[in-house]
């Protein structure tokens, strides 16, 4: 078992004193922020990438790691407590969750929550363990024609995560892929969209525009609704014991939730939200009280709660076999590493090995920290509720300042996160989806690159894409996704 | 106010005074400044670190203040740096890549403004194929190129960048038009190395540093290396033997501010000079893998006017510049 030895080799790097503090900072720091509404681990690790100048790699990714995972477990509390959700992927554990506060089973709640997250990120950290190492061989047999036909997959896939509007979504994508394109072409050397500013030769960093959106068109957003009315947040209710009925009905919820958000996570451009949404309504379905969703089923906390752990373990899938990000905070950790020189994608199993499986064996230690975090402390973290927003605003203001300065100490970069900051918050404002624009800010050139690599190679004969087996199965696949629920609906109709 | 601007209207007289007095020969600064017109951690920031170490060690200089202004292989930084007139204690690193940067991007300005110190380093270039390619040697590379030049593709870094610009030369020196040569950029040696292991592209180019493990461990096959003549630890055999007269270094060095007075040219070059004779740079040299190639004064000035010379014809034969 190659697999267990590297994975041991893993643990004494992660089991370092310095590699556990980093650990435990990471899971504080994403519990925290993943308790107010708002703040992401994608703004968080944007803030705190100017630490990568100082800090060794595998450090710095550990602290990033815990993050990813604290924030994924913070997010419930707030959705359950406050009936924000403090997290995209955990709008569906406030539908429920927030019912069984109102109804005095806020501790089961959070119960039920945090241990369907330990659950789900233990196990999906072993779905990283064992999966990474066979996608590394299969992506070595990726060409330009495969992961261009993967990246049309991609964008397939993440038309489902566009919001309510299609077209809203599409323009999203679009301003992203256009934000991608400004710069040097790779291929030509040719320069596009710069408007001759030489500042724009290398391109628009896409942290400072992840911090843009996130921090301050968030806040920007936040601050605006924060004259209208507050959240009421509930009191801490009930043991935190959980009785046996509620075990007997959470346990189950909790695998399916794992089994779905693990693998849609890591599929190319899978994300949470979608996972949490289907779990929900898989848990729905199968309840054998039907008739107590709405009014707090403690299964539709536990199993969407589940597949958003399970997601956040799947999404590093992708993103460290293959280079792909398909979440924003993916796409923020992969230019972290970047910014260490270091290229995500089937050579780095071999040539970062301590860092990969240190990571990786990071990620069970900062499960187990969570839980004990989160379960007996969880009064401890309904207190950051307390902070008055405009402090947090100001602050979030001023670090999103000071950390994209500390990245370039270029001032065109701070001109340019104040207008992608107030883009955001117009886009906020009339209901665009934000995450679409760092997808396609990402994606759209690399799909771009990808198809006049594969044309070079191929002298110009666009039939490259279905004579090779793996890229034509890829096509398929997205043609299946797009076509697949018309051809199904048809279907039902006829019969 | 009056008394502060007498004082420094003072001092600088008295600096100035201190400058002309100072015997030419002098080998020792009281303050060098390092201008790096690329990112932290990058080459030429590398370059810059090291010198300092290696002053400090040897006692050249101590006192040492870097500023960064990354952008664009150098074109963004350099106009800042060419603003610096007659600035006798700052030092920019640079290299072939600024060369063809400020081709390719039609600059205003270019590095001959500055005024070149010394060359002080440089890494050659490796022509690499799969295990598996037929090609064993560049002549037989070389008579597929010469029968179908679309149907070998190249893997290497940025368009007009150094791999390109090898590939280019390659190509004319073959009586191959350049711009017929299938070239596949990819955003640095690492993604080009994944492309070439899973035998992509017929062979890819990159700086020796950048695949000499792959190349050691036996995943790719080295076949060609831009060297004038066979290099101590590379055990590669070079274009020119193989037939293909090109020479390419991806040289560093470094440059004065422009309008610079002779004294201050010399003052710059002796310390540049006695730290690159020192054991402290020597040792960090080998330990990094550079090749030192030191060349200094009127012979590196001349060294780089050819080199713009002979990059904008490359490029220009590429379509990458008018």
């Amino acid at each position: 078992m190659e697999t267990l030895a590297d994975l041991a080799t893993g643990f004494s790097v992660a089991l370092t004193p310095t590699n556990l503090l980093f650990a435990l900072v990471g899971t504080l720091l994403g519990t925290a922020i993943g308790v107010l509404p708002g703040l992401g681990p994608a703004l968080t690790i944007a803030l705190l990438l100017p630490i990568t100048y100082k800090v060794d790699a595998t450090g710095a990714f550990i602290l990033f790691a815990g993050i990813y995972y604290g924030a994924m477990y913070g997010g419930s509390t707030t959705s359950i407590l406050l009936n924000t959700p403090g997290e995209s992927a955990t709008i569906i554990t406030s539908l429920e969750g927030n019912k069984m506060a109102k109804r005095g089973r806020a501790g089961a709640a959070l119960a039920t929550s945090a241990i369907g997250s330990f659950v789900a990120g233990t196990i999906g950290t072993i779905g990283i363990t064992f999966v990474a190492p066979l996608v590394v061989e299969l992506a070595l047999n990726f060409g330009p024609a495969e992961y261009f036909s993967l990246m049309i997959l991609a964008f397939v896939t993440v038309s489902a995560v566009l919001g309510n509007s299609a077209t809203r979504g599409l323009a999203s994508l679009f301003f992203g892929i256009w934000l991608g394109l400004i710069g040097i072409d790779l291929q030509t050397g040719q320069a596009r969209f710069t408007f001759g500013l030489l500042e724009l030769l290398d391109g628009i960093n896409v942290i400072v525009v992840a911090v843009g959106l996130f921090a301050v068109g968030e806040t920007l957003w936040l601050a605006s609704r924060h004259a209208h009315g507050k959240d009421e947040l509930l009191p801490m209710s009930g043991s935190l014991w959980m009785t046996r009925e509620e075990w007997k009905r959470s346990w189950k919820p909790w695998l399916r939730g794992t089994g779905l958000g693990f693998s849609i996570g890591a599929l190319p451009a899978g994300g949470a939200e979608i996972p949490t949404f289907l779990s929900y309504y898989i848990e729905k379905k199968l309840s054998t009280k039907p008739e107590e969703f709405g009014k707090g089923a403690i299964e539709g906390v536990a199993g969407p709660e589940a597949a958003n752990n399970a997601s956040a373990a799947g999404v590093l899938v992708p993103m460290l076999t293959l280079g792909l990000p398909t979440s924003a905070t993916a796409a923020i950790m992969l230019s972290a590493f970047q910014s260490y020189g270091i290229n995500p994608g089937p050579l780095l199993f071999e040539t970062q090995a301590t860092l990969v499986w240190g990571l990786i064996a990071s990620l069970y230690i900062a499960n187990v920290m969570l839980l004990v975090m989160n379960l007996p402390m969880v009064a401890v973290w309904v207190k950051i509720l307390a902070i008055p927003k405009p402090w947090l605003y100001a602050g979030i203001m001023v670090f999103a300042t000071i950390g994209t300065y500390g990245i370039s100490q270029s001032v065109i970069d701070l001109a340019l996160l104040y207008a992608v900051g107030i883009a955001g918050y117009f886009m906020r404002r009339f209901d665009f989806p934000t995450a679409p624009v760092i997808i396609g800010m990402i994606l759209g050139p690399l799909a771009e690159q990808e198809l006049r690599r594969a044309l070079t190679i191929s002298q110009g004969d666009m039939t490259v894409f279905l004579t090779r087996p793996l890229s034509a199965s890829l096509l398929a696949l997205a043609a299946l996704a797009l076509f697949g629920p018309v051809l199904w609906k048809l279907a039902n109709r006829r019969g | 106010m009056m008394l502060r601007r007498d004082f420094l209207k003072t001092t600088l007289a008295a600096g100035a005074f201190a400058g002309m007095s100072a015997p030419a020969f002098a080998q020792t600064m009281d303050r060098l400044r390092m201008y790096i017109p690329a990112a932290p951690g990058g080459g030429w920031d590398q370059t810059g670190r090291t010198m300092e170490q290696a002053m400090r060690a040897a006692g050249i200089v101590q006192n040492f203040q870097f500023e960064n202004v990354p952008g664009a292989g150098g074109a963004v930084g350099l106009p800042r740096f060419l603003g610096m007139r007659g600035q006798g204690d700052i030092l920019m690193v640079a290299g072939m890549v600024m060369v063809g940067s400020l081709i390719a991007n039609k600059s205003p300005v270019k590095i001959t403004d500055a005024t070149p110190i010394a060359r002080l380093t440089g890494e050659y270039q490796v022509v690499v194929v799969p295990p598996n390619s037929p090609h064993r040697d560049m002549r037989s590379l070389a008579a597929a190129v010469k029968a179908n030049p679309g149907s070998v593709s190249w893997a290497g870094g940025s368009a007009g960048g150094t791999d390109h610009i090898l590939v280019g030369m390659i190509g004319q020196n073959l009586g191959v038009e350049p711009k017929a040569m299938s070239y596949v950029a990819f955003a640095g040696g690492g993604p080009a190395q994944a492309a070439l292991l899973g035998g992509q592209t017929t062979a890819g180019v990159s700086g020796w540093g950048e695949f000499a493990e792959q190349v050691k461990a036996g995943r790719l096959r080295a076949i060609g290396l831009s060297a004038p003549t066979r290099q101590a630890g590379i055990d590669v055999p070079t274009l020119k033997e193989q037939g293909i007269d090109v020479e390419l270094a991806n040289w560093r060095g470094v440059f004065g501010a422009p309008g610079i007075s002779a004294a201050q040219r010399t003052a710059l070059t002796a310390v540049v000079e006695r730290m690159a004779n020192s054991s402290q740079w020597k040792d960090e040299c080998t330990k990094r893998d550079w090749t030192q190639i030191l060349m200094t004064g009127d012979e590196f000035g001349r060294y780089v006017s050819a080199e713009v010379a002979r990059i904008e014809g490359v490029l220009k034969n590429l379509g990458l510049a008018t």
